[in-house]
């Protein structure tokens, strides 16, 4: 039997190294698998994690990755904080659903005008959206001590419905014939989140998640609501004595991570999608969980899974089409990845040894 | 940056004068496929891979056809089709109304691949749109309905009030009506275009509150599975045709068969005849058929169901046939007037003795 | 007797047919959360059980081995899940989240031979002669007793056994489990794999009896209601059935009364079971004190017996 020793000092080494070895070992699992469905294993390694950085058509695929990655890394950021303090907003995926709705509804509001307001003014909507979603749960937790998991989760269901109303009513598209969703605002000049760089795959919400990410990193090491979070997450009684108000930490960090996810809600239906509709919402408030995850609460570590889950879902997607994969695979190897990033990751903070028998 | 989309836009121009040499039979041309859900949806999207396979049986080598499932509506959606323009695909089969700004956008961007958008109404000089007048067998179903109820009570499950859902319920209740004056529809409105478990409640309850007769506008085979338990009551195969649950609660079904235009219209293209056309198909041509109506229905009813199906088919009736009253009482069409595609293209009211408000 | 034409009887014998796969899910999750770990990965597990119990019974024509593969399918998946986040240390939210993103892919990979096929229907004998009760007898079906039995037995396992007090001492504080003999990660490892087996079992309702069909993503969210419900219950068995039924009573009702033709605004209807759960929510843990909210104190941290 082998055991498993704490180290003294999280191992630096093993932090850069470990998730090399966990993406080796997912191309290897994931092989076989793709093997056992009868595709070369070899070309959907290369098609997923090869091509899009480096194939005849990376020009393409690169600013892809931002525009899928980017929305990952500004709502994994916002809920980084909390996480590190101990609050847990399951629901972001609510709250970007209501920062497109508040951020879409105020763009519509000023159609067809045609200013320069008309963007900050919805995007600064669709921060509100997200925010006062998530005060939801804030306030329910520290007036009520409800359980914030719970209460931020539930509420992303009762989004998704609300999203299905604004969709089929109030937002409906006048011009649309009857169809459900409402005007396309990536086609209203005013209001349209635009790349900055022609072709760059950098629209606004992108340069905002490339900026949460220094913000949250000075935030965190060098402001006094840093040392509250990092505090209250490590022991929440020695925040006490620290002179943390556990309540205003709790309506700061589901604020922040709910405004975030809002702006990521207005920034998308406002360019990439384009328009709000039943199904607008792709998940990416639950996988940001994820992403926040992998890259254990830091800024730069949530950036660069980020870009990394991105890297599968473009390469994924490449490989559906043309090696006929069934987006069940790539699902199923997105899993694996993750089970082996979170896996190997124990290296960093422990040592395995040899077991002794007297221990129990 | 302009450089490389300029260089993806050439190599598209590329690929498209290559067109004219697959036309002229040197390779096979290559169709793509974006669907919305999982091909194991066993509805919607099963039923497009359905007509995918049949292009494919029917062209054999002279065709390569390649897929994406689950593809979300917006950005996520034009890479696909982009991705599978750099495989080389001739024509591309955008199957959700979602797609309709995206599936315009990348043809606009290359002007030599052709476009067919299902259910939607942009159209451009290579895109075209198609789509299926489920209302006309709804009719039939309809009929069958109101002749087989013994409590007068009619229930359906219904999506989302979009004009395609409110459409197919007027169909069946007028037809309904038709054939038993007496008749009443309940509908229940679950808000979702897939939740097996909520279609079995639905089910259920609409079966404890008196009706005996099914219809849905949604895929699952789950209130075939209530009926069935239930014992004496009716249903009718949506998307697919449910063979299983013949003959009885299954009587008969609504399919969508996509197996003809697509090979039409990939035909159009092998042949270098392809336009960009609006086409909204019945039972005439074959998109949209009726299953096999089953021995639990009489033979006399089974013969007018056929009668009326093949004076659908005929042209010489329209299911939306005047004297016609709005829900209010408004007159919409008078004796002998037939209803316009466009009225019918964004229905959002419910004919005449349907009791109950349609939700917005 | 009626209400608004819904018969209460009938009302009764739906919302507890509806509301099993959350119960038998959340019920599993109970048990893990009570061992001090937090499974995300329920909607996973149930999707998994779901074809598993769906593919064995077609197979083998017997709908019991379904449910019997369909609970050990929940509880194999489950301990991977055990074993990144109990011999790997692995953060529990993050595994979770990939246990269910694993699960849904690898569900409809086994399930890509399976559309459209019925399954053998689970015998259920002819009730409706029983008086009174006869009529919601009928309604139900094996799992729905099976759902009940493992609650009473979880019930009673948690209160009164000495596995039950070791159990909960391992999610309360695991270092003083640790301390006084008890073998932690073992004992998690069984509760995770049990509530593999519920969850698993849960799915295989859906798939052989409530649709009974297979087709991707059927669970349609299931798993996160349940989730939602153990949390709810304030980690009580009893109050998870009552969740449970609360859930599925209001979605049942709220169907019934469109049936039932009682003009109610039924866009915003859909959201009802989300917000009464909330309301109820506040509720209940409004007037309790911080730390009285019955969340066993280990729960989601990561054991490591360094001593």
């Amino acid at each position: 039997m082998i055991a498993l020793e704490k180290r003294p000092e999280p191992s630096s080494f093993w932090r850069w190294v470990a998730p090399i070895v966990a993406v080796a070992l997912t191309m290897a699992a994931g092989g076989a698998m793709f093997a056992i469905l009868g595709k070369d294993p070899t070309e959907a390694i290369r098609t997923i994690f090869w091509d899009p950085l480096f194939g005849p058509f990376a020009a393409h695929d690169r600013p892809q990755l931002l525009v899928k990655g980017g929305p990952l890394i500004l709502i994994a950021i916002g809920l980084s904080l909390g996480f590190r303090a101990g609050v847990w907003n399951i629901g972001a995926e609510g709250q970007y659903i209501l920062g497109a709705i508040c951020g879409a509804a105020v763009a519509l509001a000023f159609y067809p005008l045609d200013s320069w307001v008309v963007f900050p003014l919805s995007a600064l909507a669709g921060g509100l959206g997200g925010w006062a979603w998530a005060m939801i749960p804030a306030i329910l937790r520290t007036k009520f001590n409800t359980n914030e998991i719970l209460v931020s989760l539930l509420l992303v269901y009762a989004a998704e419905q609300l999203l299905a109303s604004a969709s089929l009513g109030f937002l409906r598209n006048p011009d649309g014939a009857g169809f459900p969703g409402s005007r396309n605002l990536s086609r209203y000049d005013a209001a349209a989140n635009r790349e900055i760089l022609e072709g760059s795959g950098i629209h606004w919400g992108v340069s905002a998640a490339f900026l949460a990410v220094p913000a949250a990193h000075a935030l965190m090491t060098r402001h006094r609501v840093g040392f509250h979070i990092r505090v209250s997450g490590e022991s929440p009684r020695a925040a006490r004595f620290a002179g943390v108000d556990p309540n205003r930490l709790t309506i700061f960090c589901l604020g922040v991570s709910g405004a975030l996810a809002g702006l990521a809600g207005f920034f998308e239906v406002a360019g990439p999608a384009g328009q709000i509709s039943i199904d607008f919402n792709a998940g990416y408030g639950f996988t940001a969980i994820i992403v926040a995850f992998l890259g254990r609460l830091n800024p730069v570590g949530i950036t660069l899974a980020g870009l990394l889950l991105a890297l599968t879902y473009i390469g994924g997607e490449a490989a559906q089409a043309t090696m006929g994969l069934p987006a069940a695979a790539i699902q199923a190897f997105q899993g694996m990845l993750l089970f082996f990033l979170l896996g190997v990751d124990v290296l960093t903070k422990y040592r395995i040894r040899p077991a002794r028998r007297a221990r129990a | 940056m302009k450089i490389t989309r300029r260089a993806l836009a050439a190599s598209a121009l590329a690929l498209g004068s290559a067109c004219g040499a697959f036309a002229a039979g040197h390779e096979p041309v290559t169709v793509g496929f974006i669907y919305v859900g999982p091909i194991g949806d066993g509805g919607w999207t099963y039923e497009h891979d359905k007509g995918r396979l049949a292009v494919e049986e029917h062209f054999g080598d002279g065709v390569r056809t390649l897929y994406q499932e689950s593809v979300p509506e917006g950005a996520d959606s034009e890479r696909a089709m982009t991705q599978m323009i750099r495989q080389g695909a001739d024509i591309i089969f955008t199957t959700s109304f979602g797609y309709m700004d995206p599936t315009i956008n990348v043809a606009a961007r290359f002007p030599d691949v052709k476009f067919e958008h299902a259910t939607g109404y942009k159209r451009a000089p290579n895109v075209s749109t198609y789509s299926a007048r489920f209302y006309e067998a709804r009719a039939v179903l309809g009929h069958i309905a109101g002749e087989l109820t013994e409590s007068n009570k009619i229930g359906y499950i219904a999506s989302f009030p979009i004009p395609e859902v409110i459409r197919g319920i007027n169909s069946a209740y007028i037809h309904a009506k038709k054939a038993n004056p007496d008749v009443e529809l309940s509908v229940v409105w679950v808000y979702t275009w897939f939740d097996p478990a909520k279609e079995a409640d639905a089910a259920k309850a609409l079966i404890d509150q008196g009706a005996d007769v099914l219809l849905q506008h949604t895929d699952s085979t789950a209130p075939q599975a209530a009926a069935e338990a239930a014992g004496d009551v009716y249903t009718f195969g949506q998307a697919s045709d449910m063979p299983e649950y013949a003959p009885k609660p299954r009587v008969s079904s609504i399919i969508d068969d996509w197996a003809p235009y697509y090979i039409e219209r990939v035909q159009a293209v092998i042949d270098g005849t392809w336009e960009s056309t609006d086409t909204w198909d019945g039972i005439a041509p074959g998109m949209v058929r009726i299953g096999e109506i089953s021995d639990a229905v009489p033979a006399d009813v089974k013969a007018e169901a056929l009668s009326l199906k093949n004076r659908l088919a005929s042209g010489e009736y329209h299911a939306f046939t005047g004297p016609l009253n709005r829900q209010d009482g408004s007159v919409w069409l008078a004796e002998g007037e037939t209803a316009d595609d466009g009225t019918l293209l964004g229905m959002d009211f419910y004919v005449e003795g349907i009791v109950g408000d349609i939700p917005n | 007797m009626t209400f608004a034409g819904i018969d209460p009887l009938i009302l009764l014998a739906s919302l507890m047919v509806a509301s099993t796969p959350i119960l038998l899910a959340a019920l599993g999750e109970l048990v893990v959360e009570r061992s001090g770990v937090l499974n995300l990965g329920v909607e996973g597990m149930m999707i998994v059980g779901a074809i598993s119990g769906l593919a064995t019974a077609v197979e083998t024509g017997s709908p019991w081995l379904g449910l019997g593969a369909a609970a050990l399918a929940g509880a194999a998946l489950a301990l991977v899940f055990g074993f990144l986040t109990q011999t790997l240390l692995s953060n529990q939210v993050a595994t979770g989240l990939a246990l269910t993103l694993f699960g849904l892919g690898l569900a409809a990979l086994m399930g890509q031979g399976y559309i459209g096929v019925k399954p053998p229907p689970l015998p259920w004998p002819d009730l409706s002669g029983i008086p009174v009760l006869g009529r919601l007898l009928d309604q139900f079906d094996a799992v729905v007793l099976i759902s009940l039995a493992l609650l009473a037995a979880v019930a009673v396992f948690l209160k009164r056994g000495r596995a039950g007090l070791v159990l909960r001492a391992v999610g309360e504080n695991h270092d003083a489990a640790h301390g006084l003999g008890y073998r932690v990660v073992p004992i998690r490892m069984a509760a995770i794999a049990f509530g593999g087996a519920c969850a698993g079992l849960g799915g295989a309702h859906l798939s052989l009896v409530r649709v009974p069909q297979w087709t991707e993503g059927m669970t349609a969210g299931a798993g996160w209601i349940a989730l939602a419900i153990v949390v709810f219950a304030g980690w009580r068995p009893w109050g998870v059935l009552l969740g449970a039924y609360l859930f599925g009573g209001t979605t049942v009702l709220q169907l019934n009364l469109q049936a039932a033709g009682v003009a109610i605004p039924v866009e915003y209807l859909s959201m009802s079971p989300y917000l009464i759960t909330i309301l109820v929510l506040v509720i209940m843990s409004a007037g309790r004190g911080r730390t009285a909210i019955g969340a066993p104190a280990s729960l989601g941290r990561i054991f490591h017996a360094s001593r």
